[in-house]
């Protein structure tokens, strides 16, 4: 059961002022996110739009120790973290690494193998903001089929979004989960559970980002909410394996009341050359994807 | 008490590593380094040696790893060779913009392509403009020595070292080495106390994006811009060149052996021929010196041991009476001459030195160096000088030029 918005830490590790643009999907989460993890905790990140957040040489925004690191190296960073940490007898600090889908589902994504496959004790976060947003909208591999980015500028995405969880799955992980900035409170249960857990937890974050997708800041947490509700973004943990939706996916998967992807595609500049044609590809994806995790959930 | 073994390059770098307490190995295999990392394992998980050791899937980890380990005040080490090396390049540079005391072995290899696993040092001196101090090891006692030393001067100057040693010529050649006791290791080499130490008792965001310009923090102080920590950084390497000569000093006194802190020298006092090099190739050139000697020939060697900072001030003392400079090197800077041989001339500028200066380049993909062919080389290039060329081109020694395939 999520816990009420009283029980929430009430110290602010996010303080006022950040660079983060407005409206966005990634600082609304983050703060959820640090208010979770508390005190004893090192972050680590590469460059990306969390680089921004944090703040320019010499003040932060982010009250929490943070080592920056290169592009690639993530992963690989929180697994040094830990060994000196260890080293020097201070195991009790959780590491956390936090990427966005540049520095998870592509540049990164080699660190982060190594790191998950070692079984390093640590939590590693993706925000996914489906492409290259700090750099100004480029194409990653999780941007979805039928988007617009600057270098995909005429055609539009022709290849679907890579299942990046699925990729974590793979490695046998003690803990697994998907949040959303628009869930706060399902957001916050998920990172104090994946503390109190050992080995490599990943957890990724939906970050809808209003220059890049094409929508006014206003509406950040309305689209959060119609990515959940057409089923392109899924509220979800698997725990040892063992998968089952939260929150508002539960309640969806129970009730089967899914609404059609182009409600949520509709609100977004980016898929305004999309093609009916992947449309319909999209929404036989998500459909495909769905009854996936309504097969997995049942025989859980 | 110290006790002397038979080891080869990579088992003395094993065992100097081991007496440095390092608390975190991060290492990828890679010819010929593969055997240290193996020695370093077996350490470890028969508990002589109590560190961890992360089994990293790429030498850009590796190096990551020693990074973020060494930022929470642990003690690093990690080693490579060739494209393992060049593969780290990024993270080379981050090491060093962060000025943490990281120790690495760079087994010195060919680059490729065409493949090479064998020997040349195009791999680190490719690397030299990454803010590293560099040191040249010509035998296996100067490889434990230099390790031990070099975590003192990283540790001191808080710039990282890179101590480089011949692949396969000292990696994997026997040799007798005297493994230091571990009181007199201890005694020399103080426990790491990092100067930032990243901890949840004082948070700080290390290395954000800093603007050209200097800014101010919340309390008004104005802080350095990227170009003011660029300008620490090369001040600190300048200077760290006499940090570098005090610790050999020190070395000397209590371990009573002298690798010669910046350069060594071997039958200079009246030398007119010098003969230089770094690494195993100026081991070679003074069994080249000896037969020269016997020839009539009043050569010497200067062995550099310290590339980068490069020492100026040292080697203009030490060439300064020289008549003719033959500058011997396992590398080329495409499109010029060896790197070695360019940043001698630099350093001679403006001095009185005006020896004509050639650069021989040999030896490289592993391409045996012989004493006998440095001496022949000397003597025909000796013959060029007094037939009035001053400058001739780079001599490629034991090059078939003469019947290249098309």
């Amino acid at each position: 059961m999520p816990e009420n918005l009283f029980k929430v830490n009430k110290e602010e590790y996010m303080l006022p002022g950040n660079r983060a643009c407005q409206g966005c999907g990634l600082s609304l989460g983050y703060r959820y996110i640090l208010k979770a993890l508390r005190e004893n905790t090192i972050l680590t990140i590469p460059a990306s739009c969390l680089t921004v957040l944090h703040g320019l040489y010499p003040t932060t925004s982010v009250a929490l120790p943070c080592l920056n690191c290169t592009f690639a190296s993530t992963a690989a960073s929180a697994s040094g973290l830990v060994a000196g940490l260890n080293a020097l007898n201070r195991g009790d600090i959780t590491v956390v690494a936090v990427a966005g889908d540049g520095g998870t589902y592509d540049i990164g994504i080699q660190a982060l193998s190594g790191a998950a496959e070692r079984g390093t004790d640590f939590i590693f976060v993706c925000y996914d903001n489906e492409g290259y947003m700090n750099t100004g909208t480029q194409r990653s591999s999780a941007t979805p089929m039928g988007a617009l980015t600057t270098t995909t500028p005429i055609h539009t995405k022709q290849q679907n979004k890579k299942d990046m969880l699925k990729i974590m799955e793979a490695h046998d992980l003690p803990y697994i989960a998907t949040v959303s900035p628009a869930y706060p409170m399902d957001l916050y249960d998920k990172f104090v559970k994946a503390k109190r857990i050992k080995g490599t937890r990943y957890l990724q974050m939906s970050a809808p980002c209003p220059p890049g997708w094409g929508f006014p800041p206003k509406d950040m947490v309305k689209l959060s909410r119609l990515a959940i509700e057409t089923g392109m973004f899924v509220l979800y943990e698997v725990e040892n394996g063992r998968f089952s939706f939260t929150g508002r996916s539960k309640t969806l998967a129970e009730k089967g009341k899914r609404l059609p992807v182009i409600n949520y595609l509709e609100r977004q500049g980016r898929f305004r050359k999309m093609s009916l044609e992947q449309l319909s590809q999209i929404q036989r994806w998500v459909d495909g994807k769905w009854n996936e995790y309504v097969r997995r959930a049942e025989t859980n | 008490m110290s006790r002397t073994e038979i080891l080869t390059g990579n088992q003395a770098a094993a065992e100097g590593a081991k007496l440095c307490h390092i608390q975190v190995v991060s290492a990828y295999p890679i010819t010929p380094q593969t055997s240290l990392t193996e020695y370093l394992s077996q350490a470890i998980e028969s508990g002589q040696l109590k560190a961890e050791y992360v089994r990293v899937e790429s030498e850009h980890s590796a190096l990551s790893v020693c990074i973020a380990a060494s930022s929470v005040g642990a003690r690093a080490f990690t080693s490579t060779s060739s494209h393992g090396l060049l593969y780290m390049h990024e993270q080379l540079h981050w090491a060093a913009g962060s000025r943490l005391p990281i120790v690495m072995c760079c087994v010195n290899r060919g680059v490729g392509a065409p493949w090479s696993i064998f020997n040349d040092q195009q791999d680190s001196i490719s690397q030299r403009d990454t803010g590293w101090i560099q040191i040249y090891c010509r035998d296996n006692q100067e490889i434990i020595d230099t390790l031990i030393q070099a975590y003192r001067i990283a540790e001191l100057v808080k710039i990282p070292v890179m101590v480089c040693y011949d692949g396969f010529v000292l990696s994997h050649t026997m040799m007798p080495v005297e493994i230091p006791d571990a009181e007199t290791v201890d005694a020399f080499l103080p426990p790491y106390h990092a100067h930032t130490i990243l901890s949840p008792e004082d948070p700080r965001n290390i290395n954000p994006v800093t603007f050209p310009w200097r800014r101010a923090d919340q309390d008004g102080v104005m802080c350095d811009g990227y170009m003011e920590l660029r300008y620490k950084l090369q001040t600190a390497l300048e200077a760290a060149g006499e940090t570098i000569a005090a610790v050999g000093r020190d070395f000397a006194e209590r371990f009573g052996r002298d690798h010669g802190g910046l350069l060594w020298r071997y039958r200079t006092e009246d030398a007119d021929v010098i003969l230089t090099g770094m690494g195993s190739i100026a081991t070679e050139a003074t069994m080249a010196v000896d037969a020269l000697r016997e020839q009539g020939i009043a050569a010497g060697v200067v062995g550099l041991r310290v590339y980068r900072p490069f020492p100026k001030a040292a080697v203009r003392e030490a060439f300064r009476d020289a008549r003719a400079v033959l500058v011997m090197e396992k590398d080329i800077s495409y499109g010029y001459e060896g790197a070695l041989c360019s940043d001698l001339k630099a350093a001679f500028y403006g001095t009185e030195i005006s020896a004509p200066i050639h650069n021989v380049v040999a030896g490289l993909g592993g391409r045996d160096v012989k004493a006998r062919e440095l001496a022949e080389v000397t003597r025909e290039i000796l013959d060029r000088i007094a037939a009035g060329q001053p400058e001739g081109p780079t001599t490629w020694l034991n090059c078939r030029t003469d019947t290249l395939t098309e």
